[in-house]
């Protein structure tokens, strides 16, 4: 890739990642990224790529580089625990099947 | 759109490079065997990171020059309800771009040095938008063929092993499924008409034709990259399976249209149940991709013409982002 | 038929006459403006504001659909939306002559997009209380899409001229450049009159004080200046062009031109 010199890569408009609520009473759910210059272009930008089909009623965007997430390779620290505390779930518990509304 | 033969065409990929530690590539491994999906920030191999890179790329760099020759039409579409759809098209085709970019840049490279890879020559990009769009038809046989060969590739792909470049491939191939329709419906309506437009019809299926059924890529014997990339679940069928499967699903609709094949060879086979047809020149296709096919030049230079123009509105945007920044950092 | 109602039949065909050619100046502006950014598509200045231009090329498309529908209808000869774009030759266009001005560099077309925007927007807004229903019904749909248009368009006006020297100088040209276009916008004439009389379209002296609002608010914002109003030759709205339409035309009709009847 010799030639990426050319570009000076600083120029590049931030990259933003798209979340849209597909319709009122659901959650805003990630979709994609692009770019854009500006938080107002960010939203024209998520609305002309990832609305076009009628996907979404409400738009969120992120720049991409203020998104903290988790280390992959703490997975299993942060993760693992939960998996033994299988009493947190109501299957854990043995009803009789006689006994109602439980 | 999309052609999986783009994959031949880079360095070959190593299993592991030195210094991976074999316990990660075997944890890598066996997720992957599992059918478990891969996430941006897990570790992977450096050759399954280089691969996607350029798989992913080679198919968005597809997208953005196949906006080329259709959107030649757009201005001459005959009708207002065929322009809408081939506007509605082409952009779509400029998302699928920008999906694949994201997925790629998920992977460590920024749109702007893949873009430079494109204008630069380096990168590849799918051999058949090297053809000209002569007439009206081929825009009907694009989106039939060339977009139902895509299809082809890309259904599989929905369950590749790296998660951004699947999700993106799931979305792709949703909005992709009117394309093809789009395009046969173009054909019947050609096929139907006049004499002067059935031989419309008729000569971009002799254009077309054999141009699509190389998308698949080299025959699995010549291509180097299956078999690796099939272990990491990049890649599920081989090349000949879908370039059959797609000849088995095409040849009837071409003969529901009352058009002929342009291969003399063309039979129907009943014992294997399959359409054989004759060998494919492929040192056409091999021309092609290497720079010397009808439109590499001004395909490339299209592009280079845009990037290029745009500079200034780039700039201009970056720069009043900047102003604005600075002036509510001041205010506040 | 007495002469009290041949009067009113008469009255009734010049009413129906200056709404057809109304309609055809709204329907004939967007579809040749969607033409225009149609050339745009693949060639935009980044991937997102190819998608961005496409989107308003759709809109103005489908816009141009229902007015010549509509227009078709008026008519009453049996002509439909593509009889209307494709076999009219350029003087029984009657598009704004703005609308067919060349796309130029990324600024000019922002431009020109802008200005008609603002235009549609104060139109299609006025529009909505047509006692024409079906105008009204269109308008309240274009009105929205217009909406977008022109937050598109002023966003990107406010970028350029407040970006670079070299984007300010760019764009500066371009309104200097596009700005003669702009008188022939509200200039009211007999068809105009009419349709304002009769409650069928807003009256274009409002319209024009809250467009021109518009424009000083954003030229401000983005450090441009407002050139003078000039007087201009074009009547776009009257069939007399620019050069520019007939090419324009030649591409967009050269399909149905060549094989007569047919069906695509």
């Amino acid at each position: 890739m010799s030639d990426a010199g050319k570009t000076p890569v600083a120029a590049e408009w931030p990259l933003f990642e798209v979340f849209i609520r597909s319709r009122a009473g659901l959650e805003h759910k990630h979709v994609g990224s692009l770019h854009a210059a500006d938080a107002r272009m960010a939203v024209e930008h998520a609305r002309d790529v990832y609305t076009r089909r009628q996907e979404g009623v409400s738009i969120w965007v992120v720049r991409s580089a203020d998104v903290i997430a988790s280390d992959p390779e703490e997975a299993d620290a942060l993760f693992e625990p939960a998996r033994d505390k299988v009493y947190r779930h109501p299957t854990f518990y043995v009803i009789p099947e006689e006994v109602k509304n439980l | 759109m999309y052609t999986q033969a783009l994959d031949t065409h880079g360095k070959e990929p190593v299993a592991a490079a030195a210094g991976e530690s074999a316990a990660h590539a075997l944890r890598f491994q066996s997720r992957v065997d599992a059918d478990e999906k891969i996430e941006p920030k897990d570790w992977m191999p450096d050759a399954y990171r280089q691969t996607l890179i350029r798989q992913i790329s080679q198919h968005a760099h597809s997208e953005i020059v196949g906006m080329l020759p259709e959107g030649n039409w757009i201005t001459r579409a005959p009708s207002l309800r065929r322009k809408a759809v081939l506007i509605a098209k082409v952009q779509d085709e400029g998302g699928h771009g920008m999906y694949l970019y994201s997925a790629a840049e998920t992977l460590g490279v920024t749109r702007d040095q893949l873009f430079e890879q494109l204008l630069s020559g380096v990168a590849k990009y799918s051999s058949i938008f090297n053809y000209p769009t002569l007439t009206w038809a081929d825009v009907g046989a694009i989106g039939w063929l060339v977009d139902g060969a895509a299809i082809m590739n890309q259904i599989p792909i929905c369950r590749c092993s790296y998660g951004p470049y699947a999700r993106a491939m799931v979305r792709i191939c949703k909005e992709e499924s009117f394309h093809q329709r789009q395009g046969f419906e173009i054909m019947l309506t050609l096929a139907q008409g006049t004499p002067a437009q059935r031989l419309m019809a008729q000569e971009a299926l002799n254009r077309w034709w054999w141009p699509s059924i190389m998308m698949f890529g080299p025959s699995d014997g010549e291509s180097k990259h299956t078999a690796q990339s099939m272990r990491w679940k990049i890649k599920r069928f081989s090349n000949d399976e879908l370039r059959q499967k797609f000849i088995d699903v095409t040849v009837p609709q071409a003969h529901f249209l009352g058009l002929t094949i342009p291969d003399a060879q063309l039979r129907w086979d009943e014992a294997t149940q399959h359409y054989i047809g004759g060998p494919i020149d492929w040192s056409e296709f091999n021309a092609v991709l290497k720079g010397n096919g009808p439109c590499n030049r001004e395909r490339l230079q299209a592009r280079r013409t845009a990037w290029e123009a745009g500079r200034w509105v780039r700039e201009a945007a970056s720069a009043h982002a900047a102003k604005s920044a600075a002036r509510t950092t001041q205010a506040a | 038929m007495s002469p009290a109602v041949a009067t009113a039949a008469r009255a009734d065909r010049a009413l129906n006459e200056a709404l057809l050619r109304y309609v055809l100046r709204l329907g004939d502006t967007s579809l040749v403006l969607g033409q225009r950014l149609g050339e745009w598509v693949g060639h935009a200045p980044t991937l997102e504001e190819d998608l961005g231009l496409a989107n308003l090329a759709l809109d103005l498309i489908g816009q141009a659909r229902l007015l010549l529908t509509y227009a078709g209808e008026i008519e009453g000869r049996e002509r439909d939306e593509d009889a209307l774009a494709y076999l009219r030759d350029a003087p029984e266009f009657f598009n704004l002559a703005l609308a067919e001005q060349p796309n130029g560099d990324f600024g000019c077309t922002i431009v020109r997009q802008w200005l008609l925007d603002a235009w549609q927007l104060e139109i299609y807004a006025g529009l909505q209380e047509s006692t024409d229903s079906r105008l009204a019904a269109i308008a309240a749909k274009a009105l929205k899409e217009t909406r977008y248009h022109y937050r598109f368009s002023s966003g990107w006006l406010v970028r350029l001229g407040d970006g670079t020297a070299e984007s300010h100088e760019r764009v500066q040209r371009a309104v200097d450049q596009l700005w003669r276009f702009t008188s022939e916008l509200f200039a009211p004439d007999e068809v105009d009159e009419r349709m304002a009389s009769a409650g069928i379209a807003p009256s274009l002296s409002t319209a024009e004080v809250r467009w021109s609002a518009h424009m000083d608010e954003d030229l401000r914002a983005a450090t441009l200046k407002r050139p003078a109003a000039q007087p201009y030759p074009w009547h776009g709205k009257r069939g007399v062009h620019t050069e520019h339409l007939g090419y324009v035309l030649a591409e967009m009709q050269h399909l149905q031109r060549t094989y007569p009847g047919a069906r695509w």
